[in-house]
């Protein structure tokens, strides 16, 4: 039972990860119809940017952690307002290629810059570990799980009252109706970008601790697609549960399930949903009617 | 400036446009059979590659360039066709048998990830076809009695009735009779009506459905001639490269075929061939490449994928019809000689177009 409750847990944190980063391409998904195939490059390159600032540059941990955000958001913004942008219109295969391609140059970009070795990256929350009855818990986990609850909030709030965040969801329903009313879809659909950049960053700082920093991070990515096509790939609550049902299923087909299973077992689960129930548990895809 | 007047409906489906394409590919056939006895047999190894991997580039095409359906795993059929081949090989089984039923197993594969993309719309299919192949591949590890498991497995030179095709030579009819053969029918398929669905389902699945075209079969149809033919090309690949291990089959592999379909031309039999040339030369041209860059980038392991990316990018950005389309501007160029526009292949201002109406 203890380790049932310890896997529990473990999994739950991971599935948070995951959660996240299929959070960010939910939004990105939701606002512009690009499905983002390099989410996962910009975890790993989020984490690779907290690397610098905290352990080359020496910065405290928040500090790092804050200026990587930034540094990240801006990359995103960056990306859309340049690149992505130009391309709103092209049929869906252009869209898939062109982010599969920033993938992989962001992948071998990070490769040159910091080199194929793995780096850690030291948390404030390391070496404690609280016990409740048999279960051990690390404060790496315990701090996963509050800053995921955190986040979640205040996204919520971002979208609920926030002027912008309340033009990210109309925009995100109707460009065409946003565009009427006066909101610069342009600009917003940036700042998705820029907010799912920045959600990226803080899943790769937390997965850190628990994955250690290589270029193969974004493998990451995969997990989080399983989990944003269980939670329906358009629903943001959906995302979050969906990866959360994927963390959990990792870790415990790790342990109860015969080797080889752990990698796998998460696709299984995903194409037996594809296939039994294409729009996710929590569906916003309709069918087009003429 | 060349007017083609059509007299008959047959010249509608005809498979030369004109006799000057007769001309020219008779030519070039004659160039290709007369090939091997010209050039040092180490091009001619070369060129084998090239016909495998426009194999290889044709079942993508089928499947992403006409029918519209991505997929980001091709590499597992292509795993699943070499490794079944191989196995049969080793238990007896004549080449062309072994060959066939290769490609077979890899449809019915294609068939098994084609049923829930009846249900499924572009970018579900890419995300299951990912899935899939990371399934695959580790399957290719753990099933020790077929594959070899990490270790890997040898693969005997092909033989045909008897005899043995030892050299480059032997090896270089064969992928090139399978790739004329493979060409011939996929171009029949295209000018049939099976062809015309495809490409009604790529355009619009609703204008083609309200046409009469069954979604889900034409769809399952499009999996299986697409993984047929990939299966084919992993049998053609497994006795090239001489040994299979599980990571040969990796998301790598699939991210090159559709650099391959995406930079040769989507949507032209030609772009699969112009593609394949393309992925043929880029290793060498990198590797020239490297000697002019500075040493620091230059010894980059990781310059090679950084390049292909890089390339990716910019075709979707710059030229999304691929190699494919820019000869045919150079072409219409020559044609309208004085008179050519520049605006003719201007890109349209597109908007938007979304697939979530409620």
């Amino acid at each position: 039972m203890a380790e049932f409750l310890q896997l529990f847990v473990n999994g739950l944190a991971v599935g948070c990860i995951y959660g996240l980063v299929a959070l960010g391409f939910v939004l990105i998904y939701k606002a512009g119809e690009v499905v983002n195939f390099a989410q996962g490059e910009l975890v790993m390159l989020g984490a690779f940017v907290a690397f610098t600032f905290v352990v080359q540059f020496g910065l405290n941990y928040w500090v790092g952690l804050a200026l990587a955000i930034v540094v990240m958001a801006t990359f995103g913004g960056l990306l859309e307002m340049i690149v992505v942008r130009r391309i709103i219109g092209q049929p869906q295969f252009s869209t898939v290629m062109l982010t599969i391609g920033f993938g992989v140059v962001m992948r071998s970009g990070a490769a040159m810059v910091w080199g194929p070795e793995t780096r850690s990256l030291p948390t404030p929350f390391d070496a404690a570990t609280f016990r409740f009855g048999g279960v051990v818990l690390s404060a790496v986990y315990l701090s996963i799980l509050a800053t995921t609850a955190i986040l979640g909030l205040i996204l919520f709030g971002f979208f609920r009252f926030s002027r912008i965040g309340i033009a990210m969801q109309a925009a995100s329903q109707n460009q065409l109706a946003a565009y009427c009313m006066g909101i610069p879809v342009k600009r917003v659909l940036s700042g998705v970008w820029a907010l799912s950049a920045a959600v990226a960053t803080i899943a790769g700082v937390m997965l850190a601790p628990i994955n250690l920093i290589d270029t193969n991070l974004g493998a990451v990515g995969l997990k989080a697609f399983a989990a944003a096509v269980i939670g329906g790939f358009g629903s943001i609550p959906g995302a979050v549960l969906g990866g959360i049902l994927i963390g959990l299923i990792d870790l415990f087909s790790g342990v109860y399930l015969p080797q080889g299973f752990k990698d796998i077992a998460s696709y299984i689960v995903l194409l037996i949903v594809l296939v039994v129930r294409p729009q996710g548990l929590f569906g916003s895809v309709g069918r087009k009617k003429v | 400036m060349r007017f083609i007047f059509k007299t008959r409906y047959d010249q509608d489906i005809g498979l030369f446009p004109h006799r000057g394409t007769v001309f020219w590919y008779s030519l070039l056939s004659v160039a290709l059979v007369a090939a091997p006895f010209l050039i040092a047999p180490y091009y001619v190894g070369e060129l084998s590659f090239l016909f495998i991997w426009s194999l290889a580039g044709l079942s993508l095409m089928v499947l992403a360039g006409y029918a519209g359906l991505i997929s980001i795993g091709h590499a597992a059929f292509l795993g699943i066709g070499a490794y079944v081949h191989v196995y049969l090989i080793h238990r007896g089984v004549p080449f062309l048998p072994a060959m066939l039923s290769a490609g077979a197993t890899a449809a019915a594969a294609g068939v098994v990830i084609g049923v829930p993309a009846i249900r499924m719309r572009g970018l579900y299919l890419a995300i299951a076809t990912l899935a899939f192949s990371a399934i695959v591949q580790e399957v290719f590890v753990r099933w020790e009695a077929l594959t070899g498991g990490s270790r890997g497995v040898a693969v005997p030179k092909p033989q045909f009735f008897g005899w043995s095709l030892e050299g480059e030579v032997g090896f270089y009819y064969l992928c090139l009779s399978v790739l004329v053969v493979c060409i011939l029918a996929i171009l029949n398929l295209l000018r049939a009506s099976t062809g015309r669905a495809w490409i009604a389902i790529r355009d619009s699945e609703i204008a083609a459905q309200s046409m009469g075209v069954n979604l889900a079969g034409y769809k399952t149809l499009a999996f299986a001639v697409s993984a047929f033919l990939a299966g084919l090309a992993g049998a053609l690949f497994a006795h090239k490269v001489g040994y299979l291990t599980p990571d040969i089959f990796t998301p790598i592999l699939s991210i090159q075929l559709l650099m391959l379909v995406m930079v040769g031309g989507v949507g032209s039999i030609h772009g699969a061939i112009f593609g394949a040339i393309f992925l043929v030369l880029l290793p060498t041209v990198i590797a020239l490449l490297r000697d002019y860059l500075p040493a620091g980038i230059a010894q980059q392991p990781a310059l090679e994928p950084g390049i292909y990316g890089v390339i990716l990018v910019l075709m979707v950005l710059l030229e999304p019809l691929g190699i494919n389309g820019l000869w045919r501007k150079i072409k219409f160029f020559f044609w309208q000689f004085p008179m050519y526009k520049s605006a003719t292949f201007k890109r349209q201002k597109t908007y938007m177009r979304t697939e979530r109406l409620r």
